[in-house]
């Protein structure tokens, strides 16, 4: 029988919202105050949900441990505690939290084959969370 | 269409065991939950059904009746219980999250009179649930 299931995991980090191909006027704009040139951070809250059957003998999808493993190495060692607008993910995106989400997807997706990646759910503060479920084929 | 999510609170022990695994292999693939003593969470259930909204009444259902089952059906029987040795589902299943929700599906689905059970959502921690959606 196939179960859905989702981990969650904590990071900080800080970003900076602008687009090169902007003016300064446009920017602030569209970003507001997260466009201020140093940046803010966020406590980043990323939820991983991850699918298959119940495996008979383990009764587990996955082994938890597995997914700790790779969310640790791929995903919080990477994130935690930087400034995104530095790493190589973001030379040519801008790190708003939707980029981030589709970052952490594709990452995951590479990453981690030990269950079905369904979607990974990015909260950046209480009040709002962005979902990624890879591109659909209808499209 | 409308969904339904009531929420209910329960606590329990559980440990994991496979007797088709050796000693070291139970360590190695459930390392501090095959502790044979068990351990507990504060499970967090989230039951949601879908239905029609009946024109009559309002509701999609009646949520004392829906209630009633979540307390007969699962609370009574797991809360405050040692899952491996008290639920007779897991004399034979590793009382897993994934297993819960199963079980939890199993017990609700043919209680349900008028809603049709969507999903169950098992928490065993805050940072970790399952969600089964019935056979596929």
């Amino acid at each position: 029988m196939k179960a859905h299931l989702t981990r969650r995991y904590l990071f900080s980090a800080s970003h900076r919202l602008h687009n090169d191909a902007m003016t300064a006027e446009e920017n602030r704009a569209t970003y507001g105050k997260c466009n201020n040139p140093h940046g803010h951070g966020h406590n980043y809250a990323l939820e991983v949900t991850v699918s298959g059957r119940v495996d008979g003998r383990t009764g587990m999808v996955c082994n938890l441990a597995d997914l700790d493993k790779v969310v640790q190495e791929q995903v919080l060692e990477r994130f935690d505690h930087e400034n995104l607008n530095t790493l190589r993910h973001f030379d040519s995106i801008v790190p708003t939290t939707e980029n981030l989400c589709v970052v952490i997807y594709d990452i995951l997706r590479r990453a981690f084959r030990a269950a079905h990646l369904e979607k990974v759910r990015l909260e950046e503060t209480l009040m709002n969370a962005f979902e990624y479920e890879g591109e659909r084929d209808s499209l | 269409m409308v969904y339904l999510t009531r929420k209910a609170e329960f606590s329990a022990s559980h440990y994991y065991h496979s007797p088709e695994f050796t000693p070291e292999e139970n360590r190695r693939i459930f390392g501090k939950c095959n502790n044979p003593h068990g351990h507990g969470h504060n499970y967090t259930l989230e039951v949601t059904v879908k239905g029609d909204i009946d024109k009559r009444s309002g509701f999609v259902v009646d949520l004392k009746q829906l209630k009633e089952v979540m307390h007969r059906e699962v609370l009574d029987a797991m809360d405050h219980r040692f899952l491996n040795k008290e639920v007779p589902e897991f004399a034979t299943r590793i009382p897993t999250t994934e297993n819960l929700a199963i079980a939890v599906w199993q017990r609700l689905e043919p209680n349900l009179n008028h809603a049709k059970l969507h999903r169950v959502r098992v928490y065993e921690t805050s940072d970790l649930f399952v969600d089964f959606y019935g056979e596929e």
